[in-house]
């Protein structure tokens, strides 16, 4: 009863959470994230670490309710299922929940069993994010992964069977001796199973992955060669259209979902709504302040208890980042930004600091709503395919 | 400093080929005369500029005074007057020399005479200088002492038989040099009574002292105080100090007068008040003509030299002034490219000459400059009579209006070993010479003898020299005059519109070639726009290469993972970095990196 009043009476903003868990059974071809593998006993000691930053962070939840959490990685689903149901609960101590929360995680098709699947229900977790990239095993093997398309079916059904409606799997394009043609089945074998969610990216070589190796001689080391900049485009387009047929919504560049299942964690990155990273490595935004968790695991698991000593490239935004950040976000989303909102929290600017740059790029046809005021303002098709080039523009000199 | 007897002053040069070892026996005069100690001696004390340090050549003339007690027991003042050894420098050299009263040859006990010895010691005889041959790097296995002799008695025609065998790097024989400096270069003329006559060899500008100036006082004395007037510009200033050029350093003295070599700070404030070349006199007590001064040597190579930011165009005026002031033979005149703004055409000696500017500019005056495709003068014949001088292709009248075209013809010696005459004449066909004959100079070497058109050896052809013959072939030209030739002007146009930065003459028969080269070289320098972009070379109207940078159709960051967005933000400002470093023609943005790439067209 004392939640709904606090929220009903606005006292209290919603904040996202972030759980980072930076282990990995192997690390794939393509990974330069912040994870790796490690034994049981420092993944123990690291789950009960995070219980520990949460109960550091307890100040927040004076003025904050969390609305969705997501537990990322790494391979969050290696990790005991009643250390993450744990962390659950101490969030759930420390904070207030909205009514229905929603509360992901990423699970490694390889990794999960019925019984931690029954448990992360238990705990509250509602949707499963599946890296599964490839239907095609030949396609998986090069990329690392540590499962076949079979493993993943089994998977995917079982997380079903336990009751998961909310479904997201992870798929990528343009990978090494792909053809349009087997991308294409790689799709339709997933829209077949009709999950909630897809996200679609297309591969991008880090460097500082064994990828970025391979391909730093035109080659690659026993490996097939990447699609032309043509195939990469045409597999891009077939995914929107593909998709769209299929009854999923683009809803950001990268990212498509059936009607009321669009990710509401994700959202929140692109609106700039406040989100706290917890676990190493992990990006927070708390009123317009961003910084990040260390990256060392030994120093988060000694510090974890006090937040503040572990906050590392703390940034407080001006009042410019922060109108950069509001464009150059909100403009990855398909349904762009309010102008009216933008004047609303920035005093009325947005005319004097954009109109140019809005009307160039909607000559160009690169964004489109800027001439009909009042209104949104997004993106075109064209203008998505191009978002580096037309976001960067959104940046002030 | 006064009372020093005339007799006992030598005022000499030290003239060599590239590489013989002037520069460490000037090291090793300096050091064995006593006044630095070897501790203090710094590898090469007379090029202090960092630029000729690090490229191994001097390029700017320095001089030094020092004093050398002989066997005779009488103390000498030494002027050395360093020359610079390049032949785009062959101007700075005959301004060196016109200080001097001899000259010390430095031939390489391996390598013989080459095609600069030459240049040189013509240069030096022309200025009635005496010149003493020394024998150097007597210690490398390969030398051959007795034959290098004999070649400088029968090429040069100079007694060589007591020539000292040296090896500057090792400080063999350095005794013998000074000796013979002594005993075989005259002493200088001169009546300290008559009225000042001083000849300009160089100047400097210096932030606190203001225009140094460089001379050689022929006739007369100047003192601290002396009311001097630059006879060429009229300048009239006192004398605010007058001294002598230490190691590195200047020192100041009380007077200079006939004979000797030193420097005078004035009041001038204005750079353009002094030109090397003018005679110094006493205003009030003025000599009847000036010295003869130098030839006034043109430019052989121009290109558009503009501020990567053009609000730094002011600076860059500045600069060129104050390098100007000792360097004479670099021209500028203000002009403004539809690509690139405003900026300046620059005349050069040549292509080391325009790279040296370019490299001082950078360094010392901190400017990030964009140059054009360096060009020769070409002379432009209308049909109404008239003629015109052509240093900016963009100038080049319409076709209609044009008669014809002269283009200008160096006469060229190349000193090769006879292994690679073949692919040496390849070499100066390939660039449109004309063959005049070879000579032997002995069973294994030889020199080649062509006419080359100046604007086909301004790119390169130093290079493809040097890499055709491992290294052995050696160069020399001098201006033969203009010969008509078949010449167009080939237009860059990108997007269709036409590059004015990027245009350049060439002859008739390399312009298709040129223009495919440039258009490949240009496609990989332009960024993808959202539009298709033709890169097209064109003769008149007619279009004879093209490519085309295809339409940016994606560029996409996918991931933005766990909220990173710092990440997401560095790489859009690394996109609009490289946009601010654009050049906008048309609604095309075209990098400062494409103008130079296009001056490298020859790298594979």
């Amino acid at each position: 009863m004392n939640k709904a009043i606090s929220k009903a009476s606005g006292l209290k903003k919603p904040l996202g959470i972030y759980i980072h868990i930076p282990f990995c059974i192997s690390k794939c071809s393509y990974c330069d994230f912040l994870s790796g593998p490690a034994d049981e006993g420092t993944i123990n000691t690291y789950m009960d670490a995070l219980v520990k930053e949460i109960e550091g962070n307890r100040n927040l939840g004076s003025r904050f309710f969390v609305d969705t959490v997501f537990f990322g990685g790494g391979t969050p689903s290696i990790a005991a299922p009643l250390k993450i149901k744990a962390v659950m609960e101490k969030l759930k101590e420390v904070f207030e929940f909205d009514e229905s929360p929603e509360v992901t995680i990423e699970a490694n098709p390889g990794t999960i069993t019925e019984k931690k699947l029954m448990i992360y229900r238990e705990a509250g977790i509602n949707r499963i994010s599946m890296g599964l990239q490839s239907t095609e095993n030949e396609e998986l093997k090069l990329l690392g992964r540590i499962h076949t398309y079979e493993e993943f079916l089994e998977g995917y059904r079982m997380a079903e069977k336990c009751g998961f409606s909310n479904i997201n799997v992870d798929l990528m394009s343009a990978l090494p001796g792909q053809t349009p043609e087997l991308w294409a089945k790689t799709l339709e074998r997933i829209a077949d199973l009709d999950p909630a969610h897809i996200s679609a990216y297309s591969l991008i070589i880090e460097e500082g992955t064994p990828f970025y190796e391979w391909f730093q001689d035109k080659e690659g080391r026993n490996c097939p060669p990447l699609p032309s900049e043509e195939e990469e485009r045409g597999m891009y387009e077939l995914t929107k259209r593909f998709l769209e047929a299929r009854g999923y919504c683009q809803y950001e560049i990268s990212n498509y979902a059936k009607e009321g299942f669009i990710c509401r964690h994700n959202m929140g990155y692109w609106r700039r709504k406040d989100y706290l990273g917890l676990g190493t490595g992990a990006a927070s935004l708390i009123d317009n302040v961003r910084f990040s968790n260390t990256e060392s695991i030994p120093e988060y698991i000694e510090n974890c208890g006090s937040p503040d000593s572990i906050h590392k490239a703390t940034q407080n935004l001006s009042v410019q980042e922060q109108m950069e950040e509001f464009m150059f976000l909100g403009l990855r989303t398909t349904e762009g930004i309010d102008k009216e909102e933008f004047d609303r929290v920035f005093s009325g600017k947005f005319e004097a600091v954009y109109g140019k740059i809005c009307e160039k790029l909607e000559k160009e046809g690169l964004l489109k709503g800027y001439s009909r005021k009042p209104g949104r303002i997004c993106l075109t098709g064209k203008g998505m395919d191009l978002s580096n080039y037309v976001l960067a523009q959104f940046l002030l000199d | 400093m006064s009372g020093i007897e005339q007799s006992k002053i030598r005022n000499f040069c030290i003239i060599a080929h590239i590489d013989h070892g002037k520069s460490t026996l000037a090291d090793r005069i300096i050091e064995k005369t006593g006044l630095l100690t070897s501790r203090e001696m710094q590898a090469q004390v007379l090029d202090n500029m960092d630029l000729e340090r690090e490229r191994g050549i001097t390029i700017k003339a320095q001089a030094v005074r020092i004093v050398y007690k002989a066997q005779d027991g009488e103390e000498y003042v030494f002027n050395l007057i360093d020359t610079p050894g390049h032949v785009d420098f062959n101007y700075e050299v005959s301004r060196s020399l016109a200080a001097c009263d001899g000259a010390v040859l430095v031939v390489d006990a391996a390598q013989g005479i080459e095609a600069q010895t030459l240049a040189n010691v013509y240069l030096a005889l022309d200025h009635d200088l005496d010149v003493i041959p020394v024998i150097n790097k007597i210690d490398l296995p390969s030398a051959d002492p007795q034959r290098v002799i004999e070649e400088i008695e029968d090429v040069i025609g100079i007694e060589a038989q007591d020539a000292p065998l040296i090896s500057a790097k090792a400080g063999i024989n350095i005794e013998q040099v000074l000796e013979q400096i002594v005993a075989k270069i005259p002493a200088p003329v001169g009546n300290p009574d008559a009225p000042l006559q001083a000849l300009i060899f160089d100047s400097l500008y210096d932030s606190y002292k203001g225009v140094i100036v460089f001379c050689r006082i022929k006739e007369g004395r100047v003192r601290k105080g002396t009311k001097i007037k630059m006879m060429a510009t009229g300048a009239v200033a006192d004398v605010v100090e007058i001294g002598y050029f230490g190691a590195g350093q200047f020192i100041p003295c009380e007077e200079l007068s006939a004979g000797m070599v030193g420097y005078i700070t004035a009041s001038l404030k204005n750079v353009k008040d002094t030109s090397v070349g003018d005679t110094v006199t006493d205003a009030l007590n003025p000599c009847k003509a000036p010295l003869p001064g130098y030839k006034k040597v043109n430019p052989m190579v121009y290109c558009g030299m503009y501020p990567a930011d053009g609000a730094k165009y002011p600076d860059l005026r500045d600069a060129l002034e104050k390098l100007q002031l000792n360097d004479a033979s670099l021209q500028f005149e203000p002009e403004t490219s539809i690509a690139l703004g405003f900026g300046f055409r620059c005349g050069f000696l040549g292509l080391l000459h325009l790279e040296i500017i370019q490299e001082r500019l950078e360094r010392e005056y901190n400017l990030d400059i964009v140059t054009t495709a360096p060009g020769v003068i070409y002379k432009v014949y209308k049909t109404n009579g008239e003629v015109v001088e052509l240093t900016n292709p963009s100038n080049l009248p319409d076709p209609s209006e044009i008669d014809y075209m002269e283009e200008p013809i160096v006469s060229a010696e190349i000193m090769v070993t006879t292994e690679f005459i073949g692919q040496i004449m390849d070499l100066c066909q390939e660039r449109r010479g004309v063959y005049l004959g070879m000579e032997y100079m002995e069973e294994t070497r030889a020199v080649l003898r062509y006419e080359l058109p100046l604007n086909e050896i301004i790119y390169d052809f130093f290079d493809a020299l040097k890499s055709r013959s491992r290294g052995y072939a050696s160069f020399d030209y001098e201006m033969k005059g203009y010969e008509r030739s078949e010449l167009v002007k080939l237009d860059i146009l990108i997007n269709k519109e036409e590059v004015d930065a990027l245009s350049f003459i060439v002859h008739g028969s390399t312009a298709y070639e040129r223009g495919r080269k440039m258009c490949e070289k240009l496609k990989d320098e332009i960024p993808r726009h959202l539009f298709e972009v033709p890169i097209q070379a064109a003769v008149g109207s007619k279009v004879i290469a093209r490519e085309t940078v295809k339409a940016m159709r994606k560029d996409v960051l996918a991931k933005c993972y766990g909220g990173d967005i710092s990440r997401k933000r560095k790489l859009l400002e690394k996109q609009k970095e490289g946009k601010k470093r654009m050049r906008q023609v048309g609604n095309v943005e075209i990098p400062q990196k494409a103008f130079m790439s296009v001056l490298k067209l020859d790298e594979k």
